[in-house]
């Protein structure tokens, strides 16, 4: 069960991140119960949670949105390898960010990566889920934190 | 600092080792550093690799990421310190935690980033690990 401070944990991590690693700020939104199947992205990356919580944190993303993120970072590699990279990397430090305020028994895992915009997401059953929604420039990605 | 930095035009130069499992973020923090004195002597993307590396380089400054497949930051800390007990090292993570980070100061890191960082808190956080 997640609860709505808990959330603005969240948001604030995906607003600073940008703020900070993208050096402009997105637009972030209310997050909101996710229904059926998760609606991603060509790149999502996954951090597992375990300790006193359980569950999956991601953060999906499309290439284009990703392109200029790596532009912004200074970065000139947009290989494959490098989206996947980025996605993990943006996943890893939102979550970890959240233990400022989760503690250190909120254990997360490296980052996997799914690639394509139908894979097999993690999911919990009974366990729900919310959608954060980012807007950056002219391109949408989403946080989405399914926690025990 | 170690008695096995060098000089270099009459300055003294540290070797640099950076670990983290992100590529992205090792290339970030080569590019993004602006030490003149500080020579790059290798990357590793694990704890792992690090020590092994260490071992081949014997750096004088390392900057350390925490959460990384086989070997995580905070062993790999512990196990530079006890090969090098005066490297210098500077965590460089997303874990904002304050008992992470006093974990990681008591196996003997001597500086704390949070990521995301900007080049001038990266640059400030070097500038101080080699004060």
């Amino acid at each position: 069960m997640l609860y709505e401070q808990e959330l603005k944990t969240f948001v604030e991590g995906t607003t600073n991140f940008f703020e900070v690693a993208a050096q402009q700020p997105a637009s972030i939104g209310s997050p909101y119960l996710m229904e059926g199947s998760p609606a991603v992205h060509e790149y999502t990356g996954v951090i597992n949670i375990s300790g006193k919580r359980e569950g999956v944190v991601y953060f999906t993303a499309p290439k284009a949105m990703l392109t200029v993120l790596l532009m912004k970072m200074q970065e000139n590699d947009f290989s494959h390898e490098t989206m996947r990279d980025l996605v993990g990397e943006v996943a890893n430090t939102i979550s970890g960010n959240a233990r400022r305020d989760f503690g250190r028994d909120f254990v997360i895992s490296v980052p996997s990566v799914l690639t394509g915009e139908k894979p097999d997401m993690p999911h919990r059953p009974g366990v729900r889920s919310f959608i954060i929604p980012i807007n950056w420039r002219s391109h949408s990605a989403k946080l989405v934190v399914s926690l025990t | 600092m170690s008695s096995s930095a060098r000089a270099m035009n009459g300055k003294r130069s540290f070797k640099l080792m950076i670990v983290d499992d992100s590529n992205i973020m090792r290339r970030r923090i080569e590019r993004s550093q602006q030490f003149e004195e500080l020579e790059l002597v290798g990357s590793a993307a694990n704890g792992v690799d690090a020590l092994e590396l260490f071992k081949k380089t014997d750096p004088d400054v390392v900057t350390m990421d925490l959460t990384m497949p086989r070997m995580d930051g905070i062993e790999c800390i512990g196990r530079l310190v006890a090969l090098k007990p005066a490297v210098r090292i500077l965590v460089i993570s997303a874990l904002a935690d304050k008992a992470t980070a006093v974990e990681a100061m008591e196996k003997g890191a001597n500086g704390f980033l949070n990521k995301p960082f900007t080049d001038r808190q990266l640059n400030e956080a070097i500038a101080e690990l080699m004060r």
